[in-house]
């Protein structure tokens, strides 16, 4: 394997050439719409517009960004937020004609000297969860979006056939075109594109080409993911990064878009126009210079990307398995990341937006295809991350050759690892229980370890295969989980407790069982069970450094309030704490890494030239997560119920998990629950589990209770009207709509808090309606 | 394709320089059109207690590995090159270059480096600069993670 020092032109991939008439393809495109712009400069960070597309009617039009609308909402998901709640209803669905799909990037994205700056956040009404789902991703797209003019891409309405979108920075376009002939599955599709639409037919001129597209399955499922391009000089093909969660990919072909294509002419180290660059040099610099110290120390990303915490989560009994009956597995080293350093080819820079030296995306070139259409194809892998490599783990599939081809055709299929991977963990459990079976799983043996049966599964879900359960599963555990009840197969609670969905996504990877606020940062959350928002086991767990309810909730305040900020500006979260400064364990607060929180202080102040301190960007935050659970409870969810996740990640669910743990959790029966050790013994498993399922379902709805509070809602999880202008809106609508949610809840007798407080113990408030006393 | 097989780098007699700066100056001139040296020259002299140092790139090119868009080249004359209109100016070279030898001057994005011109080692009244040719294998440093980048 070629490593190091190989001149750019000559690194082959060895992956299957093809050989497309691009010109007869893109021949027969008929534009239908084009719509000419002033090309813009960006202004320390924003070009202060965005850009509305409608495919029904064929209108694009440009909309101001106002001051008002950055100092309220910042930016990317922010902007995102904002536009929905111009343009959506509280009925609107994910295909509804009025639905939107908004890729937007925040003023930071873009940014070339500090790593991890060229997210783009995609937002749409989910199919899984019927609100708005936030999904961050990596590429191309986004930076190149801003640096062609735009701050936002609002696409809404469908088109009558396939299309792409083309925005061209380069003429300062933008059209919707008809295509007919193009390949639909990513791998192929991406190559297409990005060949038809670069200028001249060079590497170059295709590195300033980014496509973001989707694939069969997307059709099929809710579990569609947007794929973002990002060309790489070296391989010559354009590599992928995914915004997986919550269906975006199947709003994306619902749409009817094949692919959205942006080009831009040229762009530099300073297009963002910062107001300070010299300071943001440094502070860039300093960042590389750290990472280059420590990352081999540390997180090692930049060897094996983010599956160097396969090791580390079996070694802490974290590492999903059997659909997370279980942490670890012996046959877990088989999956450690030495096993795909040696897979991955080594010819850095891995980033997945220039200059970011974290370069965690790894890929397997010339990778040969085992199964499906492209059978003997040698095609590049993008990944596996971590979380690929966990939801195979969830499946027991143990061979990293089984999971590079689970990881190919979800990616070029559309469709994403981590919901995919954990839905077919569930129906593998009620396969073994005998609830599913091959006759009720439309011929396929969906049993553990089955890597075959799983990507057959995939397969016949991309054909459009008609099969019950090939349609019914394709829509993810929630959808299964309420099949399997309507057909009386399983016992109920059964089923409700190991379907590890909520809110109708399918969780992470990652076992929550033995960390209560990480239970919490699962659940209580906006968008669905997904770990962007927090990551707390190992300080609740192993280090137990918030013991408290009310410990957990300020975790679960700031934390969340802090995440939510590289959302708002473009950014990537990893090189906040995935590399931390050689004293940073002897600071005050280790896990906010207070350092880095002072990088992206100075990193905004020299973009923006704004002067904001560490307090107000969890301002920003702020407003922008209280702004999406507010549309949350207008679009009817966004309540307690809503929060409420699956018995399995609080705890054992069936007696094997159990006496796996025995030890484990009859001492906490006793410590915890202040029993003796006698009566346990005298107790069966099943007595066990119950007085164990019972209290760690009480402990949930406390800390459910302390977070609300903290948070300023109201106990039914409601963000109120007090709270919403304390951080300074003032939109009509949006005060009454929750002053009315409230009112109802308390003729309903849901303002009233979750948790069974016995003596000496005490909610959050006692006082009824305490929010309105707020100022 | 032909690969170079020996580079061009600065060899440096201590014992002969006295600090003058005029190296600096030259050098400046070729990256800045300016003869303040310092920040905006490629080699750099520093006084010790032993006497003078030099600071400058040696091109043993582990910075060729980190750029993403291709601007950093080994060229025919085996000098590791940095081609600025290519460069987006995101500093994983200065920040990844061992020895600090890949320099950035507040005065624009894209950083600079020593093209072994021998501009420096003609400027130095006492002959204390040399260009020496060596191979490049002799010196090459591949970016790896095991190996410093």
């Amino acid at each position: 394997m070629v490593e190091g020092q190989i001149a750019i032109d000559e690194y082959k991939t060895g992956n299957t050439e093809h050989h497309w008439d691009l010109k007869k393809i893109k021949s027969v495109h008929k534009v239908l719409t084009t719509y000419s712009y002033k090309k813009g400069e960006v202004n320390k960070g924003y070009t202060n517009r965005t850009l509305y597309v409608n495919l029904s009617t064929g209108v694009i039009q440009e909309k101001p960004v106002t001051d008002e609308m950055k100092k309220k909402f910042t930016g990317g998901r922010g902007f995102g937020l904002k536009l929905l709640w111009d343009s959506i209803k509280p009925t609107t669905r994910w295909n509804s004609e009025e639905n939107e799909l908004l890729i937007t990037m925040g003023p930071l994205c873009g940014t070339t000297q500090y790593a991890g700056s060229g997210k783009s956040l995609c937002l749409s009404v989910s199919p899984s969860t019927n609100i708005i789902c936030d999904c961050n991703v990596g590429g191309f797209f986004g930076p190149y979006l801003k640096f062609a003019g735009f701050d936002a891409l609002e696409l809404q309405g469908k088109a009558k056939e396939d299309v792409v979108v083309v925005i061209d920075g380069e003429k300062a376009t933008v059209s919707i075109e008809t295509a007919p002939l193009e390949e639909i599955n990513t791998h192929l599709l991406n190559d297409q594109l990005t060949q038809m639409y670069a200028t001249e037919n060079t590497d170059k001129s295709r590195q300033k080409v980014s496509v973001v597209s989707s694939g069969r399955a997307a059709e099929h499922s809710y579990w569609g993911c947007l794929n973002f391009s990002f060309y790489d000089i070296r391989r010559k093909v354009p590599r992928i990064k995914q915004a997986g969660r919550g269906g975006l990919g199947t709003v994306l072909r619902d749409k009817k878009i094949k692919a959205l294509v942006v080009k831009v002419e040229r762009f530099d180290g300073v297009s963002n126009h910062p107001a300070d660059p010299v300071s943001l040099a440094k502070v860039g610099t300093k960042l590389h210079r750290e990472i280059r110290n420590l990352d081999r120390y540390q997180c090692n990303m930049r060897a094996v990307g983010t599956g160097h915490l396969v090791e580390i989560m079996d070694t802490y009994d974290l590492l999903p398995t059997e659909n997370y009956r279980f942490g670890s597995f012996p046959k877990a080293s088989k999956i450690y990341s030495p096993k795909f350093y040696e897979l991955f080819t080594k010819i850095i820079p891995d980033g997945c937006w220039h200059g970011c030296t974290m370069a965690c995306a790894k890929t397997v070139d010339g990778y040969t295809v085992m199964t499906g259409p492209y059978k003997g194809e040698k095609v590049t892998v993008d990944g596996p991350e971590y979380e690929t490599i966990g939801a195979c783990s969830n499946m027991s599939i143990w061979d990293p050759l089984w999971i590079l081809e689970f990881n190919f055709y979800c990616d070029t299929y559309g469709i994403d690892t981590i919901s995919a991977g954990t839905a077919i963990a569930f129906y593998m459990e009620m396969y073994e229980y005998g609830i599913l079976n091959k006759e009720r799983c439309s011929g396929l043996e969906l049993c553990f370890g089955n890597a075959d049966a799983s990507l057959e599964l995939l397969h016949r879900i991309a054909r459009g295969d008609t099969g019950e359960f090939i349609i019914v599963a394709a829509k993810g555990a929630r959808r299964v989980k309420d099949w399997i009840i309507q057909n009386g197969w399983g016992e109920k609670q059964l089923v409700e407790d190991t379907g590890m969905e909520s809110k109708g996504l399918e969780f992470s990877e990652y076992v929550t069982k033995e960390s209560l606020a990480m239970q919490g940062g699962y659940g209580l959350t906006l968008k669905g069970p997904q770990h962007d928002e927090a990551w707390l086991i190992f300080m609740d767990m192993v280090n137990n450094a918030i013991p408290t309810f009310q410990m957990k909730a300020e975790a679960l305040h700031y934390f969340p309030m802090w995440r939510t900020w590289f959302g708002l500006n473009g950014l990537c979260k990893l090189p906040w704490n995935d590399i931390e400064p050689v004293n940073n364990a002897e600071t005050s607060e280790p896990s906010k890494v207070p350092e880095h929180v002072q990088n992206y202080v100075e990193y905004q102040n020299a973009m923006t030239g704004w002067n904001v301190t560490k307090e107000d960007l969890i301002l920003q935050s702020e407003r922008c997560y209280n702004w999406q659970r507010a549309m949350n409870v207008w679009m009817g969810r966004g309540q307690r119920k809503d929060d409420w996740i699956p018995f399995r990640a609080m705890g054992p669910v069936t007696e094997m998990e159990y006496v796996s743990r025995k030890e484990r959790y009859d001492k906490q029966l006793v410590e915890k629950l202040g029993m003796s050790q006698k009566d346990v013994e005298k107790m069966t498993v099943r007595e066990r589990l119950t007085v164990l399922y019972e209290f760690r379902r009480d402990q949930y709805k406390k800390l459910a209770d302390a977070v609300y509070y903290r948070r300023g809602w109201t106990p039914n999880g409601v963000p109120t009207p007090q709270k919403m202008k304390q951080l300074g809106f003032t939109d009509k609508k949006m005060l009454k709509m929750l002053q009315d949610k409230i009112d109802a809840d308390e003729k309903n007798g849901l303002n009233v808090w979750g948790g069974t407080y016995g003596k000496g113990e005490q909610p959050p408030s006692t006082e009824k309606r305490y929010w309105e006393k707020w100022k | 394709m032909d690969h170079p097989t020996t580079v061009k780098i600065l060899k440096f007699h201590a014992e002969k320089c006295k600090g003058c700066l005029e190296c600096e100056k030259a050098c400046s001139q070729v990256h800045f059109k300016t003869k303040e040296g310092g920040e905006k020259s490629a080699i750099r002299i520093m006084k010790t207690e032993k006497g003078y140092t030099m600071h400058v790139c040696d091109q043993r090119g582990l910075c060729l590995d980190m750029c993403p868009v291709g601007a950093l080249t080994r060229r025919k004359n085996g000098v590791v090159w940095l081609e600025k209109d290519i460069c987006i100016g995101c500093q994983a070279c200065v920040g990844f270059c061992p020895i600090g030898a890949m320099r950035k001057s507040d005065v624009r994005i894209e950083p600079f480096k020593c093209i072994s011109c021998g501009l420096c080692v003609r400027a130095c009244p006492e002959k204390a600069l040399e260009l020496v040719e060596v191979p490049i294998a002799d010196i090459t440093q591949v970016v790896y993670y095991k190996l410093g980048a």
